[in-house]
């Protein structure tokens, strides 16, 4: 249940985290921004008295100031041995103003539909949100304005507070861009200050808004761009997709993103071929509970014979958009779980989804078959159990650190 | 939602002759009587009331009124908004709709004048199943109605039994008020008009449509549903199953068009239309993903062989696509039947009646075969016609 992405609350939430923003922006450097643009901020001493929201942030800060120096050890390694927010790599989301970063996170993590996403208005600032992405990841996910002043706000009074402890950069190029070099220029400024602050951190490219280009000459555009975008990387080697809200590209690119972010992947992973095998099946998928990105797959030789190899993000985007018709249909807020099992039985294959450990879905291709099926989805209801402890629901620090020693 | 329907009610079943019988077997009566008025002579009476049934639906309208859309959304797929960039119709497109009954769709440009004398009215009107006349409500629409007043005039003499269909769309985006005031607006005037023209009670139904929402799948159900044959038949077989599972409501669609072909004697509702109906998008586009053929024959040799030493498709419970999905919000099952290649049942389930799904399968098992036979009568007889 603690999963709940805190920008849910939309506006009021916006405004919250502008002046957590600017809380920390006054304990990073004094005084130094005296006539900013109305952004309220309070002063450090009244950290305690501030509101519950408030003060974990700060809280947050002052860790993040703390360990400012081991910052980009990858917690994966040691997960027990450090302090539990190191957890928190902060994810920034980057791009130019109106490239659409706002767009694609409300649909990735807030259940949006595309056609919503026109009703978002300009960040304002840094939106800050943490998502609970399975239990013991925490995104914390910054949503930085494009606009000129604050990218040069971020590049100069904020530097080290916004590229400091950076585990992911998200940065968006929008393609119908009509001063490319422009952007590629503040790309540059921008990867400069990350190499300063945090120099292992993992970038990734998202050239949006596909959709607005002419299918046939979406693929030399593209790689045209990227082309330029590496030969401004310096040391990093960022990833690159093509995306567009109004397809399943968005969701193949986040779920890459994501997949390099959860911390005891490679324990899911094998977690989940053991089960395939258990479970004969021809392919499992594990979800995420609220984004349905796939977290971890799994095929058997026959199921990676499949010719849809969009088949995950199609399944993302199929499914993400059932759930918006169910809402409807129940007058359960899109957020909320909307259905606990699915099941498919064809002449060729059958297929279920089931409602797995709080914060998943499973999903397995089976060959077709009445005993199979019902055998498959009774031990698949059994096997919760093994992998509940992987994504332990957001218990508090001290159980989880005995539960992972 | 459900006042879109406005048009006498059906014909009840003290007759068991379904109404497009009736009006074929009208239509048939009328060409006769008109060729004989011009020939002089009576033509051979064709064996059996609906020889030559493949009824056609003419939409008809202004131009601008969203006819091209409406056919290009409803039968071709089409995404709402991309109808945008559809080119304005310069001829008559005719649409031959193979599902499980063939009906032709002729989409007619709206500046077309019908009343041209060089106009083959009997080729138009002749075997029409319906006639659709699309209105655009966000438009000056007196000029429209009056030109179905005059086309309803025109035709009236001779084609008597014509289904009129009246489109009131574009109306997202209005007002649920405004919309009802121009509902009444257009009825009023169509009435009055035709009634100066001492013709009372014409046959006409209203629909409030758009295609950006379900309301024109809705529409096109209630147009569609009086040309089937042995739609009673098929209501009563989805009444019991209905009454028998204690389904909240269960729809015979369409597959490919969406439109439903019958449903439960219950009060349609526009939710529970809208997730069945997307729920069938759901099971064909995973279908799709998963349904590559043929798996490697030693794989299928080695699901065949020990512990099961059976057949695949007697593995299989039933040859065609189950599905169902449990929602979360009081446990609510929605199950999802494949009836054949063109029409699957989708049924709504009472909440928590998960646990007796195996008897709901029975159930659905025998209703589907009912649903079966009876579609089978049909298309036979299409088959005798078409070797004609």
């Amino acid at each position: 249940m603690g999963q709940e992405v805190s920008e849910e609350q939309g506006p009021s939430a916006r405004a919250d985290t502008s002046t957590a923003g600017g809380s920390k922006l006054t304990s990073l450097i004094a005084q130094a921004r005296a006539s900013a643009n109305a952004i309220p901020r309070y002063d450090p001493a009244y950290h305690s008295s501030s509101s519950a929201s408030d003060s974990d942030d700060s809280s947050d800060l002052d860790r993040t100031m703390d360990n400012l120096n081991l910052q980009d050890e990858n917690s994966a390694s040691s997960p027990a041995a450090e302090p539990r927010k190191q957890k928190k790599k902060k994810v920034l989301l980057m791009g130019k103003s109106g490239s659409g970063k706002s767009s694609m996170r409300s649909i990735i993590f807030s259940n949006y539909v595309a056609r919503d996403t026109r009703r978002l208005g300009a960040t304002i600032d840094v939106d800050l949100s943490h998502v609970k992405f399975l239990g013991n990841l925490t995104l914390n996910l910054w949503d930085c304005g494009g606009q000129d002043a604050f990218m040069e706000n971020y590049l100069s009074q904020q530097r080290q507070h916004v590229f400091s402890n950076v585990g992911v950069l998200i940065y968006v190029f929008d393609i119908e861009s009509r001063d490319f070099d422009r952007d590629l220029l503040t790309y540059r400024s921008i990867i400069t200050a990350l190499s300063q602050f945090s120099p292992t951190s993992s970038i990734y490219i998202l050239v949006h808004k596909m959709d607005l280009i002419v299918p046939q000459q979406r693929e030399e555009l593209y790689t045209n761009h990227v082309q330029l975008i590496r030969s401004k990387s310096e040391s990093f080697d960022p990833v690159a997709f093509a995306t567009s809200i109004w397809d399943q590209s968005l969701y193949k690119a986040w779920a890459e993103i994501i997949h390099d972010l959860v911390p005891n992947l490679a324990e899911i992973e094998q977690h989940l071929s053991s089960l395939g095998i258990l479970l004969q099946a021809e392919e499992v998928l594990l979800f995420e509970r609220s984004s349905f990105l796939v977290v971890s797959s799994w095929a058997s030789e026959v199921g990676a014979m499949n010719p849809t190899t969009d088949r995950f993000e199609r399944l993302s985007n199929i499914i993400k958009n059932f759930k918006q018709s169910t809402s409807r249909f129940t007058g359960t807020p899109k957020s909320a779980e909307q259905f606990s099992l699915f099941e498919l039985k064809m002449v060729v294959f059958s297929v279920f989804i089931v409602k797995f450990t709080t914060n998943t879905y499973l999903l397995v291709v089976l060959p077709p078959g009445e005993e199979r099926f019902n055998c498959a989805l009774e031990n698949a209801r059994l096997a919760v159990k093994e992998f509940e402890s992987l994504d332990s629901p957001a218990r508090r620090g001290v159980e989880r650190g005995a539960g992972e020693a | 939602m459900d006042g879109t329907y406005n048009g006498p009610a059906r014909q009840g079943p003290v007759r068991f002759v379904s109404p497009v019988t009736l009006n074929l077997e009208r239509i048939y009566t009328q060409n006769r009587i008109n060729i004989q008025k011009r020939h002089g002579r009576v033509p051979e009476p064709a064996p059996g009331p609906a020889a030559k049934g493949k009824p056609r639906l003419l939409l008809m309208g202004q131009r601008r009124s969203g006819k091209s859309s409406i056919s290009s959304v409803v039968f071709n797929k089409m995404p709402p908004n991309e109808t945008l960039f559809l080119e304005s119709t310069a001829r008559v497109q005719k649409e031959a709709m193979r599902s499980f009954m063939d009906f032709q769709v002729w989409d007619f440009p709206g500046q077309l004048d019908f009343f041209d004398p060089n106009f083959d009215q009997d080729a138009v009107f002749g075997e029409i199943g319906a006639l659709i006349w699309v209105i655009d409500a966000q438009d000056e629409y007196l000029d429209a109605i009056n030109r179905l007043n005059m086309t309803i005039l025109n035709i009236q003499p001779a084609y008597s039994n014509i289904n009129i269909e009246v489109f009131i769309h574009k109306v997202d985006g209005l007002s649920e008020d405004y919309k009802l005031d121009i509902q009444r607006d257009i009825m009023q005037r169509i009435q009055d008009e035709l009634s100066d023209h001492g013709f009372e009670n014409a046959p006409i139904n209203f629909h409030l449509t758009s295609i950006y929402n379900h309301s024109i799948f809705e529409a096109f159900s209630k147009v569609i549903q009086k040309l089937i044959p042995h739609l009673p038949t098929l209501e009563a077989l989805l009444n019991d199953l209905c009454r028998s599972c204690r389904f909240e409501k269960a729809y015979l669609f369409d597959i490919v068009s969406k439109i439903y072909v019958a449903t439960d004697s219950s009060p349609v509702d526009m939710p529970s239309y809208e997730i069945c109906s997307d729920y069938i998008d759901v099971i064909v586009d995973v279908s799709e993903i998963f349904g590559w053929a043929p798996r490697p024959e030693d794989y299928v040799k080695a699901l065949e062989g020990p512990p099961w030493n059976k057949k695949l498709e007697d593995q299989t419970g039933c040859g065609a696509a189950e599905s169902c999905i449990v929602l979360t919000d009081q446990k609510r099952p929605i199950m999802l039947r494949e009836v054949n290649t063109y029409l699957v049942l989708v049924a709504i389930m009472k909440e928590g009646s998960y646990e007796k799904m195996p008897l709901v399968t029975m159930n659905v098992e025998t209703v589907v075969k009912g649903l079966l036979e009876v579609l089978e009568i049909t298309k036979q007889r299409n088959g005798i016609e078409d070797g004609r």
